[in-house]
């Protein structure tokens, strides 16, 4: 137990070495990449603001219904909102809640669809099958019905519920792809050289296996962190989770049922929301499309 | 015999993909049916009794018999031990009861289906079939014309366009073009003045359409064209494209016969699985446009904790995405005999 221990660290310390390395190798790529390189930049903007943005642009809480839906000026630079707060200064506020969100969806989504992909590609045999006919089973089940129905059961009160329930039906698909790339890297020389030298599994699946399916989990993770966004404002729009009012989606629902379609300087309260939401997205996909042309040969222009 | 069973065994083992399919949808199903069934049994025990109550009043008899009424109706009795309750759930079920509202006398799973279905129907596959027509279209001219300047537009268009959640991009478009310009309507399917006449009827009912169908098509033109972009650059780079090249055959009918053709090959799987996702997945685009489809029906019916039709709508859509997955497959596994190795 304790050599078996001993052996896990070891791999462990060789894969955090590794994983060093393939770090700047992974910056050296994505600077390499236009694409990659404009996305990172987005998504690094928006991290920036979802950890200091309340630093630097304190939010006002306090509402005031004289205040109400008011043209963007120099003291507001996006205009008020409904309530006469700025909302300039909600969206920033806002940016943490809608990404811990995201993060927290896209970590679970992510960990979980990577562990099981690997253990069902490395393993091979009885556990590989088993796993096989769970996700299946669980591919096929549909998908939204079941999550409108959970809402009926569980109040979906803080983002951590919120993150469970939408990664839930979201890991099978990226454990199948993973369980793929697993299997056809264990074909390759490399991984077949490792075994014949008898290096152990933990070094061969932490600093053999792992690197090499990096950049297909981080484009995983950041589409998962895209996809949350819509989830989450979905699930917001349709009444089914409960929302801090500085979410973005929360001020695109609470500007709709406030007649905001009605009053011209109201619109400004859905729109910049949206334009918000797509700035992110657009972030994303640039750097995992990019990504993806970096690291996927076959993609590489000429 | 032995013949005959050596040929049966050859045939099942020639369609065993088909068969693995068949069991993993039987499965699915009883996962989906116990499920429901998980659902009504976990409710507050006496929603049957208050049921039975309400209809004691309204139909004037004796408790007992409204009691056997409402049993039959919800398809579920609380006394009943746990596997005579499912059997008897699961012959409701078989009998086409998928369930009675719990508040409204006429209402139930089957006549919301009939109500809702149609006009979901229309909007999604509307939507889809221009999607992917206009999408595949799109992409073998961005594969043909690669890195172009129509190439760079257009990829810089589906950047934006997959970039906005659909049912935002209704929002927006609901707002400008149905509030302040008041050129569409923003609510409902159908103007019910103009119920008299075919052709009004039939007018305002594309007209209420419309926007719905606009926005479902915008949004899913960007993946199909990107999908048939890989598809057919995959193909131009085969033997046959470049002898039909040297061939000298011109670039049109290249496209036409060559190209196209089998680059849609692996899309139109694709468009079949598609397909079955129409029936359950709209309910946020139909909550915002407020028409009255079925995913707005499992909306409004989950607000209102009315169990039993949610439970039926849920058994309904459930089963009818498992099937058209299943038909799917089986479509894709006949095409394509690659898939049925894997």
């Amino acid at each position: 137990m304790k050599a078996a221990l001993k052996k896990f660290g070891k791999g462990l310390a060789t894969f955090f070495k590794g994983l060093g390395k393939s770090v700047a190798t992974f910056a050296s790529m994505i600077y390499g990449n236009k694409k990659a390189f404009a996305g990172a930049i987005i998504l690094m903007l928006f991290v920036f603001l979802a950890l200091f943005g309340r630093l630097i642009f304190p939010y006002d809480e306090t509402t005031s219904f004289s205040q109400m839906y008011q043209s963007p000026s120099a003291e507001h630079i996006l205009g008020t909102d409904g309530m006469g707060r700025d909302l300039f200064d909600m969206i920033i506020y806002g940016t943490r809640d809608v990404m811990s969100i995201a993060f927290m969806t896209a970590l679970m989504t992510v960990g979980l669809g990577a562990v099981v992909g690997i253990v069902a590609g490395y393993a091979g045999g009885w556990t590989d099958k088993v796993i096989g006919v769970v996700l299946n089973v669980v591919m096929s089940l549909p998908t939204f019905p079941i999550l409108l129905i959970m809402s009926m059961f569980i109040t979906i009160k803080d983002n951590f519920t919120l993150a469970v329930i939408l990664s839930i039906f979201s890991w099978p698909g990226l454990a199948r792809a993973v369980r793929a790339q697993i299997i056809s890297l264990k074909e390759r020389d490399f991984i077949q050289i490792c075994k014949v030298m008898g290096l152990s599994k933990a070094h061969i699946i932490f600093s053999e296996l792992l690197p090499n399916i990096m950049s297909f989990v981080a484009i995983n993770f950041i589409s998962s962190m895209k996809n949350a966004i819509t989830a989450s404002v979905g699930m917001m729009t349709l009444g089914l989770a409960l929302f801090e009012p500085t979410n973005w989606g929360g001020i695109i629902v609470n500007a709709r049922n406030s007649g905001a379609f009605a009053i011209p300087a109201a619109r400004l309260s859905i729109i910049a929301p949206i334009v918000t939401i797509m700035l992110f997205q657009i972030g994303a996909i640039l750097f995992s499309n990019g990504l993806d042309e970096a690291f996927n040969p076959r993609l590489r222009k000429n | 015999m032995s013949n005959f069973g050596r040929k049966l065994k050859a045939f099942f083992y020639k369609t065993k993909y088909f068969w693995t399919k068949l069991l993993l949808t039987l499965l699915t199903m009883l996962i989906v049916t116990v499920l429901s069934f998980v659902l009504i049994k976990s409710l507050p025990g006496d929603v049957v009794h208050q049921y039975a109550l309400n209809l004691q009043n309204t139909m004037k008899v004796p408790y007992e018999e409204a009691y056997e009424t409402a049993t039959r109706l919800l398809n579920y009795d609380p006394e009943q031990n746990i596997f005579s309750a499912f059997v008897s759930y699961l012959g409701g079920l078989m009998r086409g009861n998928l369930g009675q509202s719990m508040f409204l006398e006429d209402v139930t799973a089957n006549t919301l289906i009939r109500d809702y279905l149609p006009w979901t129907l229309l909007v999604s596959s509307t939507s889809l079939f221009l999607s992917f027509i206009i999408g595949t279209g799109m992409g073998v001219r961005m594969a043909r014309k690669r890195n172009g300047l129509t190439d760079t537009i257009m990829t810089g268009a589906i950047t934006v366009t997959s970039s906005i959640p659909d049912y935002l991009l209704g929002v927006i478009l609901l707002m400008y073009l149905g509030s302040v310009a008041g050129i569409f309507p923003t609510y409902g399917a159908y103007d019910l003045s103009s119920k008299g006449n075919f052709w009004q009827f039939l007018a305002s009912i594309l007209h209420h359409a419309a926007l719905p169908i606009f926005t479902c098509t915008v949004a899913q033109i960007g993946g199909w064209a990107l999908m048939a972009k890989g598809s057919a650059v995959s193909v131009l780079g085969d033997d046959y494209v470049n002898a039909a090249v040297i061939r000298g055959l011109p670039p049109r009918l290249i496209d036409r016969r060559y190209l196209k053709r089998n680059a849609m090959l692996p899309l139109i799987t694709s468009l079949v699985i598609n397909f079955a996702y129409l029936f359950g997945g709209s309910a946020v685009m139909e909550s915002v446009f407020a028409y009255p489809g079925i995913g707005r029906a499992f909306t409004i019916y989950i607000g209102k904790r009315d169990y039993f039709v949610v439970q039926g709508l849920f058994v309904f859509l459930s089963f009818f995405i498992i099937i058209a997955n299943l038909l799917a497959d089986t479509v894709c596994g006949l095409l394509d005999p690659r898939i049925r190795e894997r």
